[in-house]
């Protein structure tokens, strides 16, 4: 059992929880991630660590409410457990001093892009960073992300904050004006990566994005978080989970990533059902 | 015995065992044999002529004594008969149920030589059973601490066969699960109505209650390496990581939605209990037609459970004919009673999607058998022009398994073969790394359960030499 030792509230949907897991925390790097399984009957379900604390023996993620168990998860208290957790799982982000890097957090993603910020400016990059999301109730992490980096932009689709339009307006604007970018890393909703990913492609720029498959076990046994790279089978559980932007079939995996959703649908009716309309609401901003 | 007892025990037929009705099994999970009567094991028990030299005893991987534990019974002595079988076996009950004995024990029996051989693998269900159900399983005397500690890494029979050898001769054990339940294979793979979990789950009880410690959630390779486990008070480390990332085929199609492995598709229907979908929350996509590559046991328990989440029809494809099929008999004919089809001599060559990426048909290719290839078997050979499709929206692929990565990745010096699996010394188990064991599918690349745990066995052996003497 692992014990919720932290929660809080960062935007509308999205919940930080603070888990204690001495061991994970103590080998965990930026970019792993880790399955948990909530009860008997739970999936299995991977969520990227988003920050880690060895000597207090705990790691963080971040849950935004989609479907059954992340709304479970989302429900979830200081003091509550969670059965299982694993990890850490998946390979670490190649950090070293680049240059310059680009980088790019879209929605929750910036839980996944604010580590790796922080780790590529300990390695003495010039971190320039660009996160977005639909609006501004829905931004996370923009302080911590400020503070890891040199130059620092937010977007928001509606315009309610910050820059009105998309993280790939403002990547798009610095290419244009002439920065020298070695690397983008971006990270967020699947077409957001695939949108930096061709920005980036006719410049040559190097571009690393971090899949979210749908999994199983985690651990390189079923296959189910199988993707294509360059032309290639890869299984992002033990080859990812980041990947040459340029190389991945966004659209096969956005494919694969609805193969459930008349299930999931249905599996988050039920609970609605059963927790009362609490949950509907939920939805209803979801 | 004197040969006119002899001549009476070989006129006693082979004991039938009574299985759920196939039209009534394929609607359920539950267990598809019933299991022998006591009247009928002590009457199967009383074919076995009780041979001096008895072959079955070399045909068994973890060398049971078979005549033994027989005889025992058909003497109604079930319980000690039981006992009997776990001086050499932690897993009867698991053994009974998934071992190839037409392979092993059953085929060298010779009683078979003029007759059907003894139902070795029954009786010893039955002993297990028998045992387990009137709350008799006693725990055998552990000898005092060695002072050395063991770490296995997976839970599945090779692990579970090396923790129980191990903790008997006083070492202590922890096994490293990287699920969130024991039992490897016998819990993702191997389905319900062919092995019970809630026999794989008092076995591993067994073991617990004998001292085996075991760690779930514990992937090693990530969470800690051989080395720390090395320098953190382990003296030795099996490696029994088992079956590695499904293999595929590397035809168009392989992801569109509803293209599955098996471990994936039983994974979900096993483990995560998809079968009982929305009371758990795992979903799988139960299609209106279903096809399956392969014609192993795997590729068989992938057709059974598909046929039992209630589709219109279930095809296995497979490349050869069914003389080839590596499957048990048993379980093809098990499979064809529930209604299984078969496309023999027949490849896929591509998976068609529709305009959503979802699986609707597959293409494939009539195969005729050319000259034997290195296996022996004789090598399939696509018919020019004899492409032909078949109707599916879920494809679950059979093929077989790569090696795991994540222990090579963070162990450098275990020596790998070229499809990554860990090279040991066949006798011993030892890998190229000092005080590092290994066996099972990470060695041998996808086999059986007996195989693993007769690998488990002999690594144990060798740990306990190793640990004893400090020589390697």
């Amino acid at each position: 059992m692992f014990e919720i030792t932290e929660k809080r509230e960062l935007a509308h949907l999205v919940k930080l929880l603070k888990i204690r897991a001495p061991r994970i925390a103590k080998k965990r790097k930026a970019g792993q991630f880790v399955v948990l399984r909530l009860n008997e009957h739970g999936e299995r379900i991977p969520l990227t660590i988003a920050d880690s604390d060895a000597e207090e023996g705990t790691i963080t993620i971040i849950v935004q409410e989609v479907g059954k168990t992340t709304a479970m998860l989302s429900s979830k208290r200081k003091g509550d457990t969670i059965l299982d957790v694993v990890g850490p799982l998946g390979k670490p982000t190649h950090i070293e001093n680049y240059g310059t890097a680009v980088c790019v957090g879209g929605g929750i993603g910036t839980a996944v892009t604010y580590p790796i910020g922080r780790a590529l400016k300990d390695a003495g990059c010039r971190v320039v960073s660009i996160i977005g999301s639909r609006t501004k109730d829905l931004l996370i992490l923009e302080e911590e992300m400020r503070s890891v980096s040199d130059e620092f932009f937010v977007t928001t689709d509606d315009g309610s904050y910050g820059h009105h339009g998309f993280v790939t307006n403002v990547l798009d604007a610095l290419i244009k004006e002439g920065m020298k970018i070695d690397i983008v890393l971006a990270v967020g909703p699947v077409p957001m990566m695939r949108a930096v990913s061709e920005v980036t492609r006719p410049h040559g720029i190097h571009t690393m994005v971090s899949l979210n498959p749908i999994m199983v076990d985690g651990t390189g046994m079923c296959g189910a978080c199988r993707v294509t790279i360059g032309g290639q089978t890869r299984f992002v559980c033990v080859d990812g989970p980041e990947f040459d932007g340029h190389e991945v079939d966004f659209d096969e995996l956005i494919r694969r990533n609805r193969s459930y959703l008349k299930e999931e649908r249905m599996a988050m009716e039920e609970f609605a059902y059963h927790e009362g309309p609490r949950c509907y609401e939920k939805r209803g901003g979801a | 015995m004197d040969p006119k007892e002899i001549k009476e025990r070989m006129k006693i037929p082979r004991q039938p065992m009574s299985e759920q009705d196939p039209a009534e099994r394929v609607k359920n999970f539950y267990e598809v044999p019933h299991g022998y009567t006591p009247e009928q094991a002590m009457e199967e028990a009383k074919r076995c002529i009780q041979c001096k030299k008895p072959i079955c005893v070399g045909g068994c991987p973890v060398n049971i004594d078979i005549p033994w534990f027989i005889r025992l019974i058909s003497e109604g002595k079930f319980v000690e008969a039981a006992r009997k079988l776990k001086e050499t076996n932690a897993l009867p009950a698991v053994c009974g149920r998934v071992c190839p004995q037409e392979d092993q024990c059953e085929k060298v029996c010779v009683i078979g030589k003029k007759a059907e051989p003894v139902s070795i693998g029954r009786l010893e269900r039955f002993a297990a059973d028998f045992e387990r159900e009137h709350g008799e399983v006693a725990i055998p005397d552990i000898p005092n601490w060695t002072g050395k500690k063991v770490a296995v890494i997976g839970g599945g029979p090779a692990g579970l066969t090396v923790a129980g050898d191990l903790v008997k001769k006083g070492h202590k054990v922890t096994v490293f699960e990287a699920l969130h339940m024991p039992g490897g294979v016998l819990v993702y793979g191997i389905p319900e109505f062919r092995l019970p979990k809630k026999i794989v789950a008092a076995e591993v009880d067994y073991l617990k209650r004998m001292g085996v410690e075991i760690e779930c959630n514990a992937v090693i390779g990530k969470l800690e390496t051989i080395d720390e486990l090395l320098s953190n008070g382990y003296d030795a480390v099996f490696i029994g990581t088992g079956a590695g990332l499904p293999y595929f085929m590397n035809i168009p199609g392989e992801n569109l939605v509803g293209v599955y492995s098996a471990n994936e598709y039983l994974t979900r229907v096993n483990l995560m209990k998809a079968y009982q979908f929305p009371q758990y929350d795992t979903p799988v996509i139960r299609g209106r037609r279903v096809v399956v590559v392969g014609g192993g046991n795997t590729a068989m328990d992938a057709a059974r459970t598909a046929l039992r989440l209630c589709p219109e029809e279930v095809t296995i494809v497979y490349r050869r004919s069914r003389e080839e099929m590596p499957a048990r008999i048993e379980e093809i004919h098990h499979g064809e009673e529930e209604g299984l089809k078969f496309q023999l001599l027949t490849n896929p060559v591509r998976f068609i999607g529709d305009d959503e990426g979802r699986l609707k048909a597959v293409e494939c290719i009539r195969m005729e058998l050319g000259e034997p290839d290195e296996s022996g078997r004789r090598r399939p050979v696509p018919v020019k022009g004899s492409e032909f499709t078949i109707d599916c929206d879920v494809a679950i692929i059979s093929i077989g398994n790569g090696a795991n990565p994540l222990i090579p990745q963070t162990t450098p010096e275990l020596r790998l073969n070229k499809w990554g699996n860990i090279i040991v010394d066949p006798d011993t188990g030892r890998t190229s790394k000092k005080g590092v064991f290994s066996g099972g599918d990470i060695v041998r690349g996808g086999a059986t359960v007996i195989l693993a745990m007769g690998d488990g066995r002999r690594a144990a052996n060798s740990i306990h030499e190793y640990l004893t003497t400090g020589e390697w």
